[in-house]
């Protein structure tokens, strides 16, 4: 993992939760706004996958636990295109609050993904 | 839309999430500390691997319509409550019977409590939509009684 991007992931997955949490419950139905705001918070999964992939090739493995890490990273990836799937078949403002669940559940997983890799606990 | 459980609607559709949520969690910790260190917590780490498994469960009877599966998300829930509530008090009372965590110590601190609040709202959805949980297959057969 690297470091500032993981909290650039931590940050933006906690704003989309916010912010899809409050629309939702105030009506919104999933919309271009949210649905890409999920798969956004993917792509940065994506992205700090293959770089935690890489990383240990080029001889800065985790600190921490490597099969705990990799369980939360293979798990953390199936979390938005849940969240998105759910949110196309099911068009309601629940969905809407679903995909902010989503969201923060990537923030708290990427949290703790970030422990483990540094060592932290 | 027909087909759907009557408790799988409005915010029941968010529990239902969070179920899934919380039983990937669960199942990925119990995954992890079952292949590493068994014989180092078997306790623990059995419940851990039970409460994922009742997760699943639990978020299943949920979604699933009828009465035998109403009686399902009833038991399923109401053991998650009891594990929480037996469990957290135990890893505060007897750190030796739980030396690593499990998804309901500390009643579920590492969680923010997701495990603890999950069975009260999961129980309070239940119980405020018990009549049509129950009612919906005599509602199904009344037009065939009719006819």
């Amino acid at each position: 993992m690297i470091e500032w991007f993981t909290w650039v992931q931590v940050v933006l997955a906690v704003v989309v939760g916010l912010f899809a949490v409050v629309v939702g419950f105030v009506g919104w139905k999933p919309d271009d706004y949210t649905v890409g705001a999920l798969a956004l918070v993917e792509l940065l999964l994506l992205a700090q996958g293959v770089v935690s992939l890489v990383l240990p090739a080029t001889g800065s493995p985790p600190q921490g636990n490597a099969l705990e890490f990799g369980v939360y990273a293979v798990s953390v990836l199936l979390v938005p295109p849940a969240a998105i799937v759910w949110a196309l078949i099911d068009r309601t403002r629940w969905s809407t609050v679903v995909l902010g669940a989503g969201a923060f559940t990537v923030a708290v997983m990427v949290y703790r993904m970030y422990q483990i890799w540094f060592a932290l606990n | 839309m027909a087909t759907r459980s009557s408790l799988a609607t409005g915010v029941g559709r968010v529990l239902i999430a969070v179920y899934g949520i919380l039983a990937l969690a669960a199942t990925g910790r119990s995954v992890v500390q079952i292949i590493e260190k068994f014989s180092h917590a078997p306790v623990a780490y059995t419940l851990s691997a039970l409460a994922a498994v009742v997760y699943i469960v639990a978020m299943i009877a949920l979604i699933a319509p009828g009465r035998a599966w109403y009686r399902v998300a009833c038991v399923t829930i109401g053991f998650e409550m009891a594990g929480v509530l037996v469990v957290g008090t135990l890893s505060l009372v007897d750190r030796q019977l739980f030396p690593d965590d499990t998804v309901w110590s500390y009643y579920g601190l590492g969680y923010v409590f997701a495990p603890l609040v999950l069975p009260i709202a999961g129980l309070w959805w239940l119980r405020k939509h018990h009549r049509a949980a129950v009612a919906e297959p005599a509602l199904a057969s009344v037009p065939a009684a009719g006819e």
